[in-house]
C-alpha cells in the first residue's frame, strides 16, 4: 500500500502522508510497549515531536511548491483516498506541526508523572489525532475527508476521558461527541449537495461543479453549521467548555490550538476553493456570527474560576475574531474589493496561527500548574511565580499575547483586522459602510475584555499569596515541559517582532484563496499593508526603543541615585489578621463583568443565612443557552425517544407484525 | 535623518522632562480653585527627587515582576510621548507605531500596573488592579472610536498624516470632531484617573482605583511610576491638542517654526491643565458602577462622530 504510494517520490503530499503513516507506526508501537512507560514518554513522545517538526517542513515547502496529489487505494473498493497538498493546505500543516510539535516536546514531561492509566493508548490516540489531523488537511475528496474527521473526533474523544473514572468527565466526552457528530452529519449532507447529483465525490469534479445561488447558500450555511460545531461557534460552543478542562493538557492544547484550526480550513476550503459561487449576505452572517461568539465568549471566560475552562472560553472568543475576519473577507471579496479581501484573510490565517501558539502556551503551562498542585480551581492557587518562575514567565508571554499587547504576536492580527475595518468606506452598500466600523469597536471591546481576563488569570494563579499551604510545595515543570514551553514562547514573540516576514510566507495561500496578495509597503522592519501613507507598525522597533528606555532608566537611576532595598511586610491596612484568603479571588476579580453583562447569564447564588455555623457563599455564572436552546432539545429529543419506545414491547408477535406492516406498506410503492 | 533622530530624542526628553510641570500646574490651578494656598509649580520635581533619595521599602514576598513594573511602565510611557506629536511632525519614530498601536502601548503599561498590584497579595492591590482593568476595558474600544473618527477623516492611522491633514491643509469644521473631542475628553479623565472617574488625591479605600494599585510601591519604584502618571497625562494632552488643536506644529522640517511651536504647546497645554483643573473643582466623584455609564456615553459619542462622518462628510 505504501510502496504503490511512494512512486511519486519528489511530491510533496507524499512527503506529508509518509508522516501521518510515521505516526501511525509510532501509535500502534506504543502499544507493544504498554508495560514500559518510561520508555514510552521518553522515546515515544520525542520521535512524535520530530515528526511534527517534519510536517511542519513540508508545510514550509508547500507554501511555495506548486501543489501536488495524489491516489492511494485504500479503504473501498473504487473508492481510494485523493489526497492534495496546496498552499492552504501546506499553511495549516505549518501550524499544526508547530504548535504540535512544542506541545509534544511538552508531553514527553507532562505524562511522565502521569498516575497510573494505560499510557500506551494514549499515546496511540494522541499519535492517531495528530494523523486525522494532517489527513483532514490533506483529504481531496469527500470520503477521505469524512474518515479523517471522524478519525479526529473519535480519537479526540477519547484522549478527552482519559480520566473516564470521573462522571463529570464522562459527561463532557459524551457532549463533544454528540456535538461533533451532530456537526458531521451537517458536513455530510454538505459535501453530498456539493457533488450535485453526479455522484463523483472527489473535490476537482466540485470545483468545477455549477451551482445555483440557492444551492450554494445551502451549502454554506450546512458548512457554517458543520465546521462551526467543531470550532465552537455560538450556539454550537458548550462542549468546548465542558470537554477542554476534561482532557489532559497537552491534548486540551492541540485541541484547541490545532483541532480548531482544522474547522476553520475546512470552512475556507469549502466557500473559497469548493464553491464558485459566493454570495454577500455570507460575509454579513458570519461577521455577525463571529462578532457574537468573540463577545459571548470573552464574557464568559471573565467570570470562569477554573483556569482551563476560563482559558476555554478564551478559545471560544478566539474563534470568533477569526470567523469575523472570515466574514469581511466574503464581504469584501463578493464586493469586488481584491484586496482588502487579501488584507482580511492574512489577519484571519495569523491570527488562526497566532491563536495556535498562545493557546498552546496557556494550556500547557496550566497544565504544570495542575501538575506541581493537582488543583484547577483559581480559588485555591496563588503566588505561584515564587515557587515555577520558569512556568510562571513563560506562561506571562502567553498571556501578554493573547491579550493583543505590542510587541508580541496576538497584536498583529488584531492589528491588521482593526485596519481592515477601518478599510470599509467604499463598499458599494451603505449601510454596510456604517456599520462595519461600528463592528470595529465590539473586536476592540472584545480585545479589552481579552486584557481583563489575562490579567485575571495571570494575577489570580501565578501572583498574590498561595491560598493554600500546600502550595508552598510545588515544584517547578521539568525540563521537556520548559522546552515544550520555551518553543511555543518563541513563536509568540517571533510572529509578532517579525510580521513583514510572516506576511511573505501566507502571500500564496491568500493568492490561491482571493486571487490577490497584500502588499507590504514598509520594509523588512515594518509592517505596512496597503501603503505606509496608510498605516505602519515596526514591532522590531518598538521592542528595541521599549528596551533601551527601560535599560538607560535602569542604569541611571543606579548610577545618580542607588539601588538599595529593605524588606519589609505589606501595609496590612492597620488589621494585623489578614491571610492569604482574604485576597481578591477569582470569583471576586469577575464580579464587576457579572454585575454589567448579567443579562447573557443565568446566576445561582447560594448565600448563608445569618445563624449558619459553617456559612457558605457560592455562585455560579452559567451559560443561558445551555437553559434556552439545549435543555428543550434534550426534552424533546427525550419525548420523541419516549414515544418511539411506546412501540418495543419486548414480545416477538409484535415485532413480526411490524415488519409484515412495513412489507406491505412498501410493496405498495414498488407496484404503484 | 540625523536631524530627524536628533529632533525626535529632543522631543521625547522634553516631554519626559515637562511632564511633571504639567502635573503641578494642574495641582495648583486645583488649589487656587479649591481655594487653598497653592503649591510651587515646581513642587512635583523636589517630590521625585524625594523619592528617588529614599531606600525603597519592598514587600517580603515580592516578585522579580513587581521591581520590573515601574520601569516597564516608564518605558512604555516614554515611546508613547516620543510618538505622539508635540512640537515637530512626522518624527523617525512615528511610523514604529500608529494611533491603535499607541492604544496598545497604554494597555501594555496599564496590564504591567495591573499585575504588580496583584503580586504581593493584598487585598487593595487586587481591587485597583480590577477596577483599573473595569475602567480601561470600557475605555479601549471609545478611544478607538475617537481615533477611527479622525482617521477616517485624514485616510490614516498615522498620527503625523492625521495632523498634517487637519492641520496643515485646507482649513474644515468637521462636525464628527466635534462629537469625538467630548468622547475624548471624556476617556482622557477616565484613563487618567481624575474626577469623577477616580481621584488621584483621596486614599479612601471605597473610591480609589489608581491609587489603590501602587499602594505597595515606595522610594524610586513610586517615583517612576508618578514621573509614568505625568507623562501619561502629557501624553493624551498632546494627543488632544494633535487630534483636536494641532494649529502651530511645526510641519516636517521646518525649523524656523519650531520656536513657535514650542510657544504654542505651552500655551495649549496651559490652558488645557486649568481646564482639567476646574472641571475636578466643578463634578463629583461617581460610584464605581456609574463609571460604566460615563464611559459608555463616552463610547457612544465616538460612534455618533463616526456615523456623522459618514452622514456629513463624506
Amino acid at each position: 500500500m505504501t510502496e504503490s504510494s511512494m512512486t511519486q517520490f519528489p511530491d510533496l503530499v507524499n512527503w506529508a502522508w509518509a508522516g501521518v503513516l510515521y505516526w501511525l507506526v509510532l501509535g500502534f508501537g506504543a502499544l507493544l510497549l504498554q508495560r514500559q512507560r518510561r520508555l514510552l514518554t521518553s522515546l515515544v513522545f520525542p520521535l512524535g515531536a520530530l515528526g511534527a517538526l517534519f510536517m511542519a517542513g513540508v508545510g514550509l515547502v508547500g507554501l511555495v511548491a506548486p501543489p501536488s496529489a495524489v491516489i492511494l487505494p485504500i479503504g473501498l473498493p473504487d473508492l481510494p483516498f485523493h489526497l492534495r497538498l496546496d498552499a492552504l493546505s501546506a499553511f495549516f500543516l505549518v501550524l499544526l506541526g508547530g504548535a504540535s510539535f512544542g506541545v509534544t516536546v511538552y508531553a514527553v514531561g507532562y505524562f511522565r508523572n502521569m498516575r497510573a492509566g494505560p499510557l500506551g493508548l494514549l499515546v496511540l490516540w494522541y499519535h492517531l489525532f495528530l494523523g486525522g489531523m494532517v489527513t483532514v488537511l490533506l483529504a481531496d475528496d469527500a470520503y477521505a475527508f469524512m474518515v479523517a474527521w471522524e478519525v479526529m473526533a473519535l480519537s479526540s474523544y477519547f484522549l478527552v476521558t482519559t480520566d473516564h473514572k470521573i462522571p463529570d468527565i464522562r459527561r463532557a466526552g459524551f457532549l463533544y461527541l454528540l456535538i461533533a457528530h451532530v456537526g458531521a452529519v451537517a458536513l455530510l449532507l454538505c459535501f453530498g449537495l456539493l457533488q450535485g447529483g453526479h455522484g463523483d465525490y472527489t473535490f476537482n469534479s466540485m470545483r468545477l461543479a455549477e451551482m445555483t445561488p440557492f444551492w450554494a447558500s445551502a451549502v454554506y450555511l450546512l458548512a457554517l453549521f458543520g465546521f462551526g460545531a467543531k470550532a465552537g461557534l455560538v450556539p454550537m460552543h458548550v462542549w468546548l467548555p465542558e470537554a477542554h478542562p476534561a482532557a489532559p493538557s497537552p491534548v486540551s492544547a492541540l485541541m484547541s490550538g490545532v483541532m480548531l484550526k482544522t474547522a476553520i480550513y475546512g470552512l475556507l476550503r469549502v466557500t473559497f476553493d469548493l464553491l464558485n459561487v459566493q454570495i454577500g449576505w455570507w460575509g454579513t452572517l458570519a461577521l455577525a456570527l463571529g462578532l457574537l461568539t468573540a463577545l459571548y465568549g470573552v464574557i464568559f471566560a471573565a467570570v470562569q474560576s477554573d483556569m482551563k475552562r476560563l482559558l476555554a472560553w478564551s478559545s471560544i472568543e478566539n474563534i470568533g475574531v477569526i470567523l469575523a475576519a472570515f466574514g469581511l473577507t466574503l464581504i469584501f471579496y463578493t464586493d469586488g474589493k481584491g484586496a482588502l479581501a487579501a488584507l482580511t484573510l492574512t489577519a484571519l490565517l495569523y491570527h488562526a496561527l497566532n491563536h495556535a501558539f498562545f493557546k498552546g502556551l496557556l494550556f500547557v503551562g496550566t497544565g504544570s500548574v495542575l501538575h506541581a498542585t493537582g488543583e484547577r480551581r483559581m480559588g485555591k492557587l496563588g503566588g505561584l511565580i515564587r515557587f515555577m518562575p520558569w512556568t510562571a514567565w513563560l506562561t506571562l508571554v502567553g498571556a501578554l499575547a493573547i491579550a493583543g499587547l505590542p510587541p508580541l504576536n496576538g497584536f498583529v492580527s488584531e492589528w491588521l483586522l482593526l485596519q481592515a475595518f477601518l478599510l470599509t468606506p467604499g463598499l458599494t452598500q451603505p449601510y454596510l459602510n456604517m456599520v462595519i466600523p461600528v463592528a470595529a469597536a465590539s473586536v476592540a471591546l472584545a480585545a479589552a475584555l481579552a486584557a481583563y481576563v489575562m490579567v485575571k488569570f495571570f494575577g489570580v494563579v501565578f501572583l498574590g499569596q498561595p491560598r493554600d499551604p500546600a502550595l508552598h510545595h510545588a515544584h517547578e515543570a521539568s525540563w521537556p515541559e520548559r522546552l515544550g514551553m520555551i518553543w511555543l514562547a518563541a513563536g509568540c514573540a517571533l510572529l509578532g517582532l517579525f510580521p513583514a516576514q510572516v506576511i511573505d510566507r501566507l502571500a500564496p495561500v491568500v493568492r490561491l484563496l482571493s486571487g490577490q496578495t497584500l502588499v507590504n509597503d514598509g520594509n523588512w522592519l515594518m509592517l505596512a499593508p496597503v501603503s505606509a501613507e496608510r498605516a505602519s507598525y515596526a514591532p522590531l522597533i518598538f521592542f528595541a526603543v521599549v528596551a533601551v528606555v527601560l535599560l538607560l532608566t535602569f542604569v541611571w537611576v543606579r548610577r545618580i541615585y542607588h539601588g538599595r532595598v529593605r524588606r519589609a511586610d505589606p501595609w496590612d491596612c492597620g488589621y494585623p489578621e489578614q491571610d492569604a484568603r482574604m485576597q481578591d479571588t477569582a470569583e471576586g476579580f469577575g464580579q464587576p463583568i457579572r454585575q454589567i453583562f448579567e443579562s447573557f447569564m443565568r446566576v445561582e447564588r447560594e448565600r448563608p443565612d445569618p445563624f449558619d455555623r459553617h456559612p457558605r457563599y457560592t455562585s455560579a455564572s452559567l451559560d443561558k443557552l445551555w437553559f434556552l436552546l439545549y435543555e428543550p432539545i434534550a426534552r424533546l429529543a427525550s419525548w420523541i425517544s419516549d414515544q418511539a419506545g411506546r412501540l418495543q414491547h419486548g414480545r416477538i408477535q409484535w415485532y413480526l407484525i411490524y415488519s409484515f406492516a412495513t412489507l406491505i406498506f412498501l410493496l405498495v410503492f414498488v407496484t404503484r | 535623518m540625523t536631524t530627524g533622530i536628533l529632533l525626535q530624542i529632543a522631543q521625547t526628553l522634553l516631554a519626559i522632562l515637562l511632564a511633571p510641570l504639567l502635573m503641578g500646574w494642574v495641582n495648583q490651578c486645583r488649589a487656587w480653585l479649591q481655594g487653598r494656598s497653592a503649591p510651587p509649580i515646581t513642587q512635583p520635581y523636589r517630590t521625585l527627587r524625594k523619592l528617588f533619595h529614599k531606600d525603597a521599602v519592598i514587600a517580603h514576598d515580592a516578585s522579580p515582576l513587581f521591581r520590573f513594573a515601574p520601569y516597564m511602565i516608564f518605558a512604555c510611557m516614554a515611546l508613547a510621548a516620543g510618538i505622539v506629536p508635540t512640537i515637530a511632525n512626522d518624527l523617525p519614530f512615528s511610523p514604529a507605531a500608529d494611533v491603535i498601536a499607541l492604544v496598545g502601548i497604554f494597555a501594555l503599561a496599564r496590564v504591567f500596573l495591573a499585575l504588580a498590584a496583584m503580586d504581593t497579595g493584598t487585598s487593595f492591590g487586587s481591587l485597583g488592579a480590577r477596577r483599573e482593568m473595569l475602567v480601561s476595558f470600557l475605555a479601549e474600544p471609545a478611544l478607538l472610536m475617537v481615533f477611527f473618527t479622525a482617521s477616517l477623516i485624514s485616510q490614516s492611522t498615522e498620527l503625523p498624516i492625521i495632523v498634517e491633514t487637519l492641520a496643515h491643509r485646507e482649513f474644515v469644521i468637521y462636525p464628527s470632531m466635534a462629537f469625538a473631542a467630548v468622547a475624548f475628553w471624556m476617556i482622557s479623565v477616565a484613563e487618567n484617573a481624575r474626577i469623577p472617574v477616580d481621584n488621584p488625591t483621596t486614599h479612601l479605600e471605597l473610591t480609589m482605583i489608581h491609587e489603590a494599585m501602587i499602594l505597595e510601591y515606595s522610594a524610586r519604584h513610586l517615583a517612576l511610576i508618578e514621573w509614568a502618571v505625568a507623562l501619561k497625562l502629557f501624553t493624551y494632552s498632546a494627543l488632544g491638542i494633535a487630534l483636536f488643536l494641532p494649529w502651530g506644529i511645526a510641519a516636517q522640517g521646518d525649523f524656523n517654526a519650531l520656536p513657535l511651536a514650542i510657544l504654542a504647546l505651552v500655551a495649549k497645554m496651559a490652558l488645557g491643565g486649568a481646564v482639567l483643573s476646574f472641571m475636578e473643582a466643578i463634578s463629583a466623584k461617581v460610584r464605581l458602577f456609574r463609571a460604566p455609564e460615563f464611559l459608555g456615553t463616552a463610547f457612544l459619542l465616538g460612534v455618533l462622530g463616526m456615523l456623522i462622518h459618514f452622514l456629513l462628510e463624506v
